[in-house]
């Protein structure tokens, strides 16, 4: 337990993406409330990002913009360590904007399924079909 | 020019608590414009984590549309609808 323990400390940027990934999922599956719904598919969805952004930072490293860059010699010399990896960063900034264009179709439709069925309590939604 | 953002992980562990209990008492409260705030105060703390993991360019891209946009399409959806959640 004890020599275990470091590797979870050290790791807690993991541990938090896992955490909001978990609470996200339980709250796309539980909650009986269509909003909640999708708030919870937002908290996975960042969730999602925030691991792959963890894989991109480095130990004493600083934002992945050229230091130096200007200049005769600049741009010769470039040291990758010095550098957070700002490939993840790239990815994870489509991903943010795909989610948001998701939260709005997502909204609409909800919107629409409020006026049809006046609720959006999934249970009352279900009644209200049978009927 | 060589700066540890690593020595800052006090930062990082205060603002992961903040997000995990954002997160958790926007999916708990029961009115559902509380919940759209706590959202984006949720996304708000995301973009400050990201700040803090050298991710510049993703941090201010989530201010804008994550803390922004998406407040307003979630408290407008909200304003709309019945407010009460039954859970």
């Amino acid at each position: 337990m004890a020599d275990f323990l470091p590797y979870i400390v050290a790791k807690y940027n993991y541990w938090a993406a896992l955490v909001l990934l978990l609470i996200g999922l339980y709250g796309m599956i539980a909650k009986n409330n269509l909003l909640k719904k999708v708030i919870a598919m937002s908290i996975f969805q960042s969730a999602i990002i925030l691991f792959y952004v963890s894989m991109g930072d480095k130990k004493g490293s600083t934002i992945p913009i050229l230091l130096h860059g200007h200049g005769e010699h600049g741009a010769l010399a470039i040291d990758p360590s010095q550098y957070a990896n700002p490939l993840p960063h790239v990815l994870m900034l489509t991903a943010i904007v795909v989610g948001v264009s998701t939260l709005g179709v997502a909204l609409a439709v909800l919107q629409k399924i409020h006026r049809v069925h006046g609720t959006i309590e999934e249970d009352e939604i279900l009644e209200s079909i049978e009927e | 020019m060589n700066w540890d953002a690593s020595l800052l992980w006090q930062f990082d562990v205060l603002i992961i608590t903040m997000v995990i209990l954002c997160a958790v008492a926007a999916l708990t409260v029961r009115d559902l414009v509380s919940c759209a705030i706590i959202g984006g105060a949720y996304s708000f703390l995301m973009c400050l984590l990201w700040t803090e993991m050298l991710a510049v360019d993703v941090a201010f891209t989530e201010a804008a549309v994550g803390a922004g946009v998406s407040t307003v399409l979630l408290l407008g959806t909200a304003l709309h609808i019945k407010r009460k959640s039954k859970d």
